[in-house]
């Protein structure tokens, strides 16, 4: 069975989508990637779909479902490279992928990974640090 | 004696036992008039041929004494010879048979040229009257002709000028409606180009995109804005778009939706849309009509947007310092 590999960088996850998403792939995306989460205990998901050129109300909610996914497992999830005419595709679908990031090009999604895993860790030092004082 | 009334023209009536027989006068005014109609309509139209010159002259000068005549817009000679040119192919195919029915397929060629000298007037600048006299003068040099050369008969004047008047009226209808086409052509030409102009998509500076919009918003318009901006988006790879509507002179749900639109499809693109701008007027708008605009960026002027985007970039904008003491 066709599946899209799933790559780890460190504490991210890459996923590049080179082919075409038909329905069958997308579900099995979304598992693989949930499992890898959990196998893994990445912090954030980056996903690239520069190539994909056309896009359906389905896979519009598979991006949204894996964002809402990785999100409870605590994971960011950062979508990048989406074409204009996909952007305004989902737009037009009503689907707006809320809880997922967006980013430009790989190099900008990973920096906003970056960032957000930097903030999340300050944000965790500082209660350390609040913890310790008490 | 058997009297078969279809063959002669006999009444028999029994009066009184005597049969009369009488025998009736031939309707020979009808044939006559038919006769009479026939000749005349094949005198119309060899009558204009050979009066043609007469006509054009009386033509030319209805046209040239009209107060409407633009010779800023068309020489002299011009005029002479485009009326010239119709009235030859009028004359050309004009036949006693064609003369009555204007829908003949013979009149072609002469619809074919009234609507281009029709087309050409209304991108030249004419004026409905102007076009129109300029048929209708031809017109009356017709009917001035058919008067003068069939004066001692009043009935075929009559006859003949119902069926130039009927001609001529269509051709002036033709006119009319190329007018009118040529016109709509120049206007669906400016609104193509007042929409290619309009949105244009300016980077103000590495990674941040400006986007003046002036004039109404409609759906066609927001696409192509949108279109415009997320390809600019991906060749430049800016972060932040402004999107500036200060030009546009009224909100309604429908362009808060389309602008909403935007903005969601460049968050999608993962770029940041600011929208700037946004007018006194245009706010009460918004706020009246219920829109929320909460989860979006919205700056009074383009210049504080800019400030905003820089802020988001981590960029400063500082006033040179001359330290004049140390130069000193």
């Amino acid at each position: 069975m066709d599946r899209i590999p799933i790559l780890r960088m460190g504490k991210f996850l890459l996923v590049t989508i080179q082919v075409d998403l038909y329905d069958r792939l997308a579900t099995n995306l979304e598992a693989d990637l949930v499992q890898m989460v959990n196998k893994t205990g990445a912090r954030g998901v980056l996903i690239d779909i520069s190539a994909l050129s056309i896009v359906d109300s389905f896979m519009g909610r598979i991006l949204g479902n894996i964002g809402s996914m990785a999100r409870i497992m605590d994971a960011e999830t950062v979508v990048v490279g989406m074409q204009p005419a996909v952007a305004i595709t989902l737009v037009e679908l009503g689907l707006e992928l809320k809880g997922v990031h967006t980013a430009l090009n790989v190099e900008k999604g990973m920096e906003l990974l970056h960032t957000k895993l930097n903030s999340d860790e300050e944000v965790e030092e500082t209660e350390a640090d609040a913890d310790n004082t008490e | 004696m058997s009297v078969n009334p279809y063959v002669l023209p006999v009444r028999h009536v029994n009066f009184m036992g005597y049969t009369l027989y009488s025998i009736l006068p031939k309707p020979s005014f009808i044939t006559s008039t038919i006769t009479s109609i026939n000749t005349m309509k094949q005198d119309i139209s060899k009558l204009l041929q050979k009066k043609k010159k007469q006509i054009l002259e009386d033509w030319m000068n209805l046209q040239l004494a009209d107060v409407g005549l633009r010779e800023d817009l068309m020489s002299n000679e011009e005029l002479r010879e485009q009326s010239n040119e119709l009235l030859d192919t009028l004359l050309k195919v004009i036949t006693e048979k064609n003369i009555s029915d204007f829908n003949s397929d013979d009149f072609i060629p002469v619809y074919e040229i009234l609507s281009g000298i029709s087309l050409s007037r209304a991108k030249q600048g004419f004026s409905p009257r102007e076009t129109g006299v300029f048929v209708f003068g031809l017109k009356d040099a017709i009917l001035k002709t058919l008067q003068m050369d069939l004066k001692e008969d009043p009935h075929v004047v009559m006859e003949a000028v119902v069926t130039m008047n009927k001609l001529l009226d269509n051709m002036g209808i033709i006119t009319f409606e190329t007018f009118i086409k040529g016109r709509e052509e120049v206007i669906l030409r400016q609104t193509d180009e007042i929409a290619e102009i309009s949105t244009p998509v300016n980077r103000v500076w590495e990674g941040i995109l400006a986007l003046p919009i002036i004039g109404t918003l409609d759906s066609a318009r927001t696409q192509v804005v949108m279109e415009n901006l997320l390809q600019q988006i991906v060749e430049t790879g800016s972060t932040i778009a402004i999107l500036d509507i200060s030009g546009v002179p009224a909100v309604d749900s429908l362009v808060a939706q389309h602008i909403i639109k935007t903005v969601a499809a460049t968050r999608l693109m993962g770029a940041e849309c600011i929208i700037s701008g946004i007018r006194p007027e245009i706010a009460q708008t918004i706020v009246h009509l219920g829109i929320d605009l909460s989860n979006i960026v919205t700056k009074a002027t383009l210049a504080s947007a800019l400030k905003y985007a820089f802020n988001m970039l981590k960029l400063e904008v500082r006033k040179q310092q001359i330290q004049k003491e140390k130069i000193g």
